[in-house]
């Protein structure tokens, strides 16, 4: 089984040399951690810098450079800063090439709901509609099911939903999944995971075609 | 030149009155107009509806003002730093419009251009979309969204000028320039207000044509709401 780390070092092999990459919150923003370093790759946040670099060194916070989180960072070399509005032509306009994500529930239709729990947890969807609703290559970094146990991985989304059919790929800390075809194809399994694991902790449809390969990390 | 130059906040807020439509510009706490704020918690101007990206923390930026039940409705993407805007929204004190972040970044956008609304995909199939019009083009749903009307933009700015024109610093820039002209009157703060002339015209992000009020802030906070640092190896 994988932690947040793990996750994140798995979803790292997604991102492909010359990608511009746009990182949630959360497990996705630990992706930029296992990035390789010989390939050229530029994160964008959302609120207005492409090529951010990492956290600051301590006396050198600068309040004017923060990334979507609002934490203090930095601007690499060839970084741009613009308004919210260019930000979202970026993102609605299909230039960033690949979109990793936090979710709370994922239905095997690619349905995805990460922004509301009615009547308890009401923050707002900041970005997250428009960056699902536009990009062609969404990944989803999550744990497979919620702190009580229940699969995150349904044949229908409970909560409120962030955006209809959008999701192609889910990284868990138990597998690597695609949806298809109304369903979720098992990829890979985390190390130590069984199939049997797999199939306890998915509510949805999971079609399991032949043997399934442990990630290699 | 068209001298926008005002001597103060008190003077830059002539006019503004209970139950009015305000924008305000920031990212978090980054970039927001500190100066118009605290201006608007002193006046003690009610029933506003504040369109901002975020509602503040509870004591700093739109929280000032929320303390002071000074807002009646919020228009913001995203309000997840602040308990007594939970406090107020949960107990129907406080109305809320929750809006896609680029959705409320074209929607200002839109009145600063012109546009009376815009398809975009953000939202469609989401209670976002519910009761407005959608429509396919090459296959694909949008949604239609309309314009913001404002009565005041409040805008904040590295440094201007007295004609106006604003260049914005690193990501305090955010929704400030997408503001400017969207409401009737457009008021610019900047940490350093120059003559006519010094700033180079290549370097100008929003031309002085978009603000009717500029003056320099007396003072910045520039709280940091994450503080994240990593250490020296």
């Amino acid at each position: 089984m994988l932690d947040k780390n793990g996750i994140a070092q798995r979803i790292a092999k997604e991102v492909k040399n010359g990608y511009y990459v746009n990182l949630g919150i959360g497990i996705p923003t630990l992706v930029a951690n296992f990035v390789r370093d010989d390939i050229e790759v530029e994160f964008q946040s959302e609120n207005g810098i492409l090529g951010m670099g990492p956290f600051p060194f301590e006396g050198e916070e600068d309040a004017d450079l923060i990334n979507a989180g609002k934490q203090t960072i930095t601007a690499l070399p060839g970084a741009s800063f613009f308004d919210s509005s260019m930000s979202f032509s970026m993102i609605r306009g299909q230039h960033v090439d690949l979109t990793i994500l936090g979710a709370m529930e994922v239905a095997q239709n690619g349905d995805i709901a990460n922004w509301k729990i009615p009547g308890k947890m009401v923050k707002g969807m900041g970005g997250a509609m428009d960056l699902v609703a536009s990009a062609e290559n969404i990944i989803v970094a999550m744990m497979h099911t919620n702190k009580k146990g229940e699969s995150k991985l349904l044949k229908q989304c409970s909560l409120p939903l962030t955006g209809v059919g959008c999701v192609t790929k889910i990284v868990t800390n138990l597998a690597v999944l695609e949806i298809k075809d109304n369903a979720f194809y098992l990829v890979e399994r985390a190390p130590g995971v069984s199939v049997e694991d797999i199939k306890q902790a998915t509510e949805g449809t999971l079609i399991i075609d032949g043997e399934v390969p442990e990630m290699q990390l | 030149m068209i001298n926008k130059k005002v001597a103060n906040v008190s003077e830059a807020l002539q006019g503004i009155q209970d139950n009015m439509t305000l924008m305000l510009g920031g990212f978090g706490l980054c970039g927001i107009p500190e100066n118009a704020i605290s201006e608007l918690v002193k006046l003690n101007i009610k029933g506003l509806t504040c369109i901002s990206n975020n509602a503040g923390v509870d004591d700093f930026g739109l929280g000032l003002l929320l303390q002071k039940r000074q807002i009646k409705k919020m228009i913001s993407s995203y309000v997840g730093e602040n308990d007594e805007f939970e406090r107020q929204m949960l107990s129907g004190e406080l109305d809320v419009e929750l809006v896609p972040q680029g959705t409320l970044a074209e929607r200002c956008k839109a009145a600063q251009s012109g546009f009376p609304a815009f398809y975009t995909p953000a939202g469609y199939g989401t209670e976002v979309a519910e009761g407005k019009e959608t429509r396919a083009f090459n296959g694909k749903m949008y949604v239609l969204e309309e314009a913001f009307k404002a009565d005041f933009a409040f805008v904040k700015a590295w440094k201007g000028d007295e004609a106006g024109n604003l260049i914005f610093k690193g990501t305090a820039r955010n929704f400030n320039p997408s503001m400017c002209g969207a409401a009737t009157i457009t008021v610019a703060e900047v940490e350093e207000l120059v003559p006519a002339g010094t700033l180079d015209p290549n370097q100008i992000h929003i031309p002085g044509i978009f603000v009717q009020r500029i003056f320099q802030g007396a003072d910045y906070e520039k709280r940091i709401e994450q503080r994240t640092v990593r250490q020296k190896a």
